[in-house]
């Protein structure tokens, strides 16, 4: 875990400081996010600039809210409908196929696995008038159906829940529990599932935060309706041939909260998915 | 093979000993349930790809080489080649796939190397590493729609906080930067803020692959005589090449699909043109705007298709040269 090359052994001060200004550099346009979002008008057009956030936060947030043509409030509902389905689903379905391509045999189950991996390189932009075709055909444009099903079940989600389930779960157990007479389904249930948990955590933040900050699929699909999600309408809000930044902002920063406080809360954690999906990948 | 069989074998032996009809259906039940539920298990991602990826992929190619305008849904019928026949003539889709790779390379080089600076420095002996590897995920976890319009606020000409950084310098005092007036200060500004979101993540990734290098290597390599730097390109980089390569990819494919900051820095944001003058209108966004709010569906296709075929081919090469320049060769 430690950094053990020679040149490391007491990391100076150097390091730090290095640190420090990108980790200033990564935090700031959040942080300056927050500071218009309480000012005014003035206030966010001011040199040297206002790097001190002001009393009117509630202010501006009342203002979006109460806005006519724009129901930001409707949005926020809708993102987290959105985003808490599409984990959901995803965590069910990808633990299932993780699941069985880890654990259970069957014919062809290598060929199938590798098709899965080969789909994670096809862009998905390249279908994407044709999925607004089919989406037309189906009813489903505008309406959240169009973003949530497609999402349901993703390629990279079957292959990480399989590496993990591989290394966690023993075989002898997966065996045991057949001679027991227990069901596949119940294999998976109560071998297979609470080996897995911190993977499902894993998996559940960067399914969230993935689903929640989709833009171009919702804006498409989405486009035209009263209700789209959030982040269709924070560009709602910037469209338009004057934007009131303090305002927009208001609205962007409550809809960056939830993903705040998931990387406050499981941050640990979603560094080390990403650092793991990235070694065996 | 193992689990499949301790579960086989009773059955096949009640079946013969008891023809009781409560049995034979549990057989049967179990029959099913080690025979097919693995195929229903995994048959969701398989069933979900193909409606929603496989077949608008191949559909895709279908309303390329059709008339498909949304205005007009008695104007069908095949077009042929006539759709990727505009696309070599078709200045817009020139000038955006111009406009791509300048925002492309401007992103992508010093995204890597930064990440891979940013990871050097997190894989040495700190104090509170969890902290500087969450902090590294903050760009990571903002929504592109929100930072976007942050640094629009950052970009402006007039009051904008990069113009007065600048000027603090000596850059622009007198004719401060119009950061939308042209293609370079455009393309500067956009790169900003890829590279702004994915230095950290990309950081992440190398630094899950440098903790695996055997410190001996570099032991050995110090009694040498190599210096940092030299052990960062001599050890550090040839010893990470998958992930390397992995990163390449990605922001290749990342990088020639850019879509949401090209379209939230237009101040006018849903009219989809990348400037007045289209100085920064990528290749999808035009997609968009022809596809959306041209209406003309048949073409948006044909684009995509060629925007797909451009990305293989760029993919390739930058793996191709990754792999040559981290060490292919001594």
């Amino acid at each position: 875990m430690l950094g053990r090359a020679p040149q490391d052994t007491p990391a100076g001060i150097g390091t730090y400081l290095f640190l420090s200004v990108t980790a200033l550099f990564a935090a700031f346009p959040l942080y300056w996010m927050f500071v218009i979002a309480t000012s005014t008008d003035e206030a966010t057009s001011q040199l040297p600039p206002v790097v001190i956030p002001g009393d009117r936060f509630l202010a501006n947030l009342e203002e979006v809210f109460s806005l006519q043509d724009v129901y930001f409030a409707a949005s926020l509902v809708n993102s987290v409908i959105v985003a808490t389905a599409v984990t959901a689903s995803v965590l069910f379905f990808c633990s299932l196929a993780g699941f069985a391509f880890a654990k259970l045999r069957f014919r062809g189950s290598r060929a199938l696995m590798l098709f899965v991996i080969l789909t994670l390189t096809v862009p998905n932009q390249l279908g994407i008038v044709a999925l607004y075709i089919v989406m037309g055909r189906l009813g489903w444009n505008g309406t959240l159906l169009a973003v949530i099903v497609p999402g349901m079940v993703t390629a990279f989600g079957v292959f990480y829940m399989r590496q993990f389930i591989v290394n966690t779960v023993p075989d002898e157990l997966v065996e045991a529990a057949r001679v027991d007479g227990a069901s596949t389904m119940r294999i998976w249930w109560t071998v297979a599932l609470p080996a897995v948990r911190p993977a499902l955590v894993v998996l559940g933040l960067l399914t969230f935060v993935a689903t929640w900050n989709d833009f171009q699929w919702p804006l498409i699909t989405l486009n035209g309706t009263d209700y789209p999600t959030s982040m269709v309408a924070i560009s709602d809000l910037a469209s338009g041939n004057y934007v009131i930044y303090r305002r927009v902002l208001a609205g962007a920063f409550v809809a960056t909260v939830p993903l705040l406080i998931m990387l406050v809360i499981g941050g640990r954690q979603i560094v080390r998915g990403i650092m793991e999906g990235a070694v065996k990948s | 093979m193992p689990t499949t069989r301790a579960a086989g074998e009773p059955a096949l032996r009640r079946r013969g000993a008891a023809p009781d009809r409560s049995m034979t259906w549990r057989d049967r039940l179990h029959r099913f349930d080690v025979r097919y539920v693995p195929y229903l298990l995994i048959a969701p991602f398989f069933l979900l790809f193909l409606v929603f990826g496989l077949f608008p992929m191949v559909f895709n190619a279908v309303v390329a080489l059709r008339h498909w305008r949304l205005d007009q849904p008695d104007l069908t019928g095949w077009a042929g080649t006539e759709n990727f026949r505009r696309l070599f003539t078709d200045g817009d889709f020139g000038n955006a796939l111009y406009n791509t790779f300048g925002i492309f390379l401007l992103s992508t080089i010093p995204q890597l190397l930064l990440a891979l600076v940013v990871a050097s420095m997190l894989n040495r002996r700190l104090r509170g590493q969890t902290w500087w590897r969450v902090s590294a995920l903050l760009p990571y976890i903002t929504p592109i729609t929100a930072s976007t319009l942050v640094f629009n606020v950052f970009f402006a000409r007039d009051l904008g906080m990069a113009n007065w950084a600048l000027g603090l310098v000596g850059i622009g005092t007198e004719n401060p930067i119009d950061w939308r007036a042209d293609k370079l200060h455009s393309w500067i500004a956009i790169a900003t803020m890829v590279n702004w979101k994915w230095v950290g993540y990309h950081a992440l990734l190398f630094l899950a692959a440098m903790q695996s290098i055997p410190r001996d290597v570099y032991e050995a390599s110090a009694l040498d005589g190599a210096g940092p730097w030299r052990q960062l390109w001599r050890i550090t980089v040839p010893m990470i090449r998958p992930v390397l390569i992995f990163s390449v990819v990605l922001s290749t494919i990342g990088g020639l699909q850019l879509f949401t900051e090209p379209m939230l820095f237009d101040l006018n944001a849903q009219a989809a043109t990348g400037g007045s003058g289209g100085e920064w209108q990528t290749v999808a966004q035009l997609i968009y705007r022809v596809g959306w709010k041209d209406l003309n569906l048949g073409y948006a296709a044909a684009m995509s298709w060629a925007l797909f075929l451009i990305i293989l081919v760029v993919a390739a090469l930058n793996t191709a040269l990754t792999n040559r320049m981290s060490g292919g060769r001594r």
